[in-house]
């Protein structure tokens, strides 16, 4: 009897042991919330096209440096502000400050043009963003001027530079200016190929020097008029969006280029 | 040898080529707006223009064909033609050389030019079609006919620019035949007419005394078959549009319904009804031979060959319900190709083959649709309370049929009218006509 009664006891508490484990509303776990993510936005371009990477990082830290110094350049305008800040110079001080200004300069034209035009009250604004961004990108100009052979060189002696397509950013940003010119002729039949490719050659500003219909012997069959028809639209459009929208470097890689016109998508809804 | 090729191989290994891959970019979408294009007036010197004046009453001959050609690429919805007050070329100097940066600025990508002439008596119209994005000329072609023709001048051009730029066969130079109706419902007088297919030079070609009903082209002449009730009794005839002679094909008994025509023009297909029941025979012109093509209780009316004479289409209710069915031409091989809700009728085959249209009656609404000949891909194109006889352009891409309005309470307001769709079912359009009208057929092309 004591036996039975020890069995039962053992297995209820058996039972109560295993509810407690398991079941969820008897032991309240603390809520885990999960480690806070901080999210950062970057341009795609920059995870897209990855032979690219190690260049563009030697360009952006280029451009940093270039930029700390163009503001330890600025810097000298603003203390001479400080010190007179009501007080308005006559021409004579205001040349006497140029030429100071001259003296530390490592580009002197450039930074004294901007000194001559500027009055007093205008010098507060030299330090904002948007005329710091905008010598970057006059020094990304001037960078971009000097690179040129060392780019040149770069491109081929990497290896992977030519077989590397556009940037997802680069093809969305030339469909959608072909899609724009693209008029499909409407009176196309549904069930054939409907396909033209069309081999351009461009110029670094993405007008076309020369464009081939690779298929060009369709065009001539008997049956086949409607795809004279394609064609001759597609060109239409090519011409139409001239120049291309194509990326601003890399000329060497999208300098001959393929686009690949396909109606059925659009016809067949 | 044997070395010089393990060399190779060798030195193919060794030294790998360098593959240039090229960028390929697929383009897979663009805009379906209808193609913008310039239609410049006919240019003609001041002496031709006066001589036309006097000949046919019209002052600039050129503008109006120009006009006409305009009319007739808009109404086919493919095309934008621009208006001409934005053009900044005259018409004379455009024909001979376009300056293309000028039609380029307005955004026309193609541009149409041309020359009236009369010499001796005769209408000489020439015209040439310019892309102007390639700047260069896709086409030039010259006309000389009788002066009177000028609208068919004007016909043939929009044919010839739509097959340059779209690929197709154009449907402008063509006539429609259909029913003339006036009167009030109850009396109605219907007489026989045929138009240019935008809707001028309509001639009455029967006086209204007899009821005529659904008149068919010849595919391959202008020849038409008709139905009239001569002393209550339905007769079948046959009218040549060119010389007016008109003959009686056969009395038939019973209630008989949509002669239409063979492909190759040789024999007349249509229904009738023999000791109650309704079946579809065909009968050769040429012999008077009538043959029975369906032995069936049900009634199988309103026959359509396939344009390789091969198949007929025709509408059946042996299943309970009128659907849509397709036999080889002997009579053999009957297969239902229609599933869908509702009933279906008045199946026709397209000219290019590849589809059947049809009415569709459902919910008390009537659809004018298309399916293929399988009876697969069924796309309804316009809905309305009462509508049908579908009839194909030439070109398989558009087509004509009627429409008729409600009756109010007090059984006024009744209308019948012809209307063209295309088969993207957006460009539907009221084809004038200059009284009411029903039962169209578009004949083929008049020049080919």
């Amino acid at each position: 009897m004591n036996k039975n009664i020890i069995i039962s006891s053992g297995l209820h508490m058996l039972v109560i042991f295993v509810a407690t484990l398991s079941l969820p509303f008897i032991v309240k776990k603390p809520i885990e919330l999960p480690p806070i993510i901080s999210v950062e936005l970057i341009q795609i371009t920059d995870q897209t096209n990855v032979p690219f990477a190690p260049k563009a990082k030697k360009i952006i830290e280029k451009i940093k440096k270039k930029q700390e110094k163009l503001v330890s350049e600025q810097a000298p305008p603003k203390k001479v502000k400080k010190e007179k800040p009501d007080a308005v110079p006559l021409p004579d001080q205001k040349n006497e400050q140029v030429k100071k200004i001259e003296e530390k300069k490592q580009n002197p034209e450039k930074i004294d043009n901007e000194v001559k035009q500027v009055s007093e009250f205008e010098k507060d604004e030299m330090f904002d963003p948007n005329s710091i961004a905008a010598l970057i990108d006059k020094s990304k100009e001037d960078l971009a001027e000097t690179s040129k052979k060392l780019d040149k060189v770069t491109q081929s002696q990497d290896p992977s530079m030519n077989l590397s397509g556009l940037t997802l950013n680069e093809e969305d940003a030339l469909k959608a200016q072909i899609f724009g010119c693209w008029s499909i002729p409407l009176g196309l039949p549904y069930n054939e190929n409907l396909l033209v490719r069309i081999k351009l050659k461009l110029k670094p500003d993405g007008s076309v020097i020369k464009t081939e219909i690779l298929d060009h012997a369709r065009m001539n069959k008997p049956g086949q008029n409607f795809y004279k028809v394609l064609a001759e639209s597609a060109l239409r459009a090519i011409q139409l969006c001239q120049p291309l929208r194509v990326p601003t470097t890399g000329y060497e890689r999208w300098k001959d280029l393929q686009l690949n016109f396909d109606a059925r998508e659009m016809l067949e809804g | 040898m044997r070395n010089k090729k393990l060399l190779f191989i060798i030195l193919l290994i060794a030294f790998p080529f360098k593959s240039l891959a090229l960028i390929e970019v697929d383009i897979t979408r663009g805009n379906l707006s209808p193609l913008p294009l310039a239609v410049s007036s006919l240019a003609s010197n001041k002496k031709d223009k006066e001589n036309l004046e006097k000949k046919l009453e019209i002052k600039d001959l050129g503008l109006e064909i120009s006009l006409i050609v305009e009319n007739n690429l808009k109404k086919s919805g493919l095309f934008n033609p621009l208006n001409k007050d934005a053009f900044l070329q005259k018409p004379d100097i455009a024909h001979l050389k376009p300056r293309f940066e000028d039609w380029a600025l307005i955004k026309a990508q193609a541009l149409i030019t041309g020359k009236v002439n009369f010499i001796d008596d005769k209408l000489r119209v020439e015209f040439r079609l310019w892309d102007v994005l390639a700047g260069k000329e896709m086409l030039a072609l010259a006309f000389t006919t009788v002066p009177k023709n000028w609208r068919r001048v004007g016909h043939i051009i929009s044919d010839k620019v739509y097959e340059r730029l779209t690929g197709e066969k154009g449907y402008f130079d063509t006539r429609v035949i259909y029913v003339a109706e006036e009167g009030p419902k109850t009396q109605r007088v219907k007489k026989l007419a045929i138009m240019d297919q935008d809707g001028f030079n309509t001639k009455y070609l029967t006086l209204g005394n007899e009821l005529v009903l659904t008149p068919r082209f010849n595919p391959t002449n202008q020849m038409v078959t008709y139905l009239s009730y001569f002393k209550n009794l339905p007769r079948v005839y046959l009218l040549d549009i060119e010389t007016g002679i008109q003959e009686v094909v056969g009395d038939f008994p019973g209630m008989t319904f949509a002669p239409r025509f063979s492909p190759d023009g040789k024999k007349i297909i249509m229904s009738f009804a023999m000791d109650g029941n309704s079946d579809i025979y065909t009968m050769n012109l040429e012999n008077r031979i009538v043959e029975r093509i369906t032995n069936h209780p049900s009634i199988d009316t309103s026959p359509s060959y396939s344009p390789d004479g091969k198949y007929i289409a025709f509408n059946s209710d042996r299943s309970g319900y009128q659907q849509i069915y397709v036999m080889k031409s002997n009579g053999k091989n009957v297969k239902r190709i229609s599933f869908g809700k509702g009933l279906y009728g008045t199946p026709v085959w397209s000219p290019r083959g590849d589809l059947i249209a049809f009415t569709k009656l459902h919910k008390g609404k009537f659809y004018i649709g298309v399916m293929r000949t399988d009876g697969k891909g069924e796309r309804l194109l316009t809905e309305n309370f009462y509508q049908e006889a579908p009839s194909w352009s030439p070109n398989g891409r558009v087509l004509i049929f009627y429409r008729e309005t409600k009756t109010n309470s007090k059984g006024e307001g009744f209308s019948a009218k012809l209307w063209s769709i295309d088969l993207t079912g957006y460009n539907e359009r009221l084809v004038e006509t200059e009284t009411d009208a029903s039962d169209p057929s578009w004949s083929s092309l008049l020049s080919n």
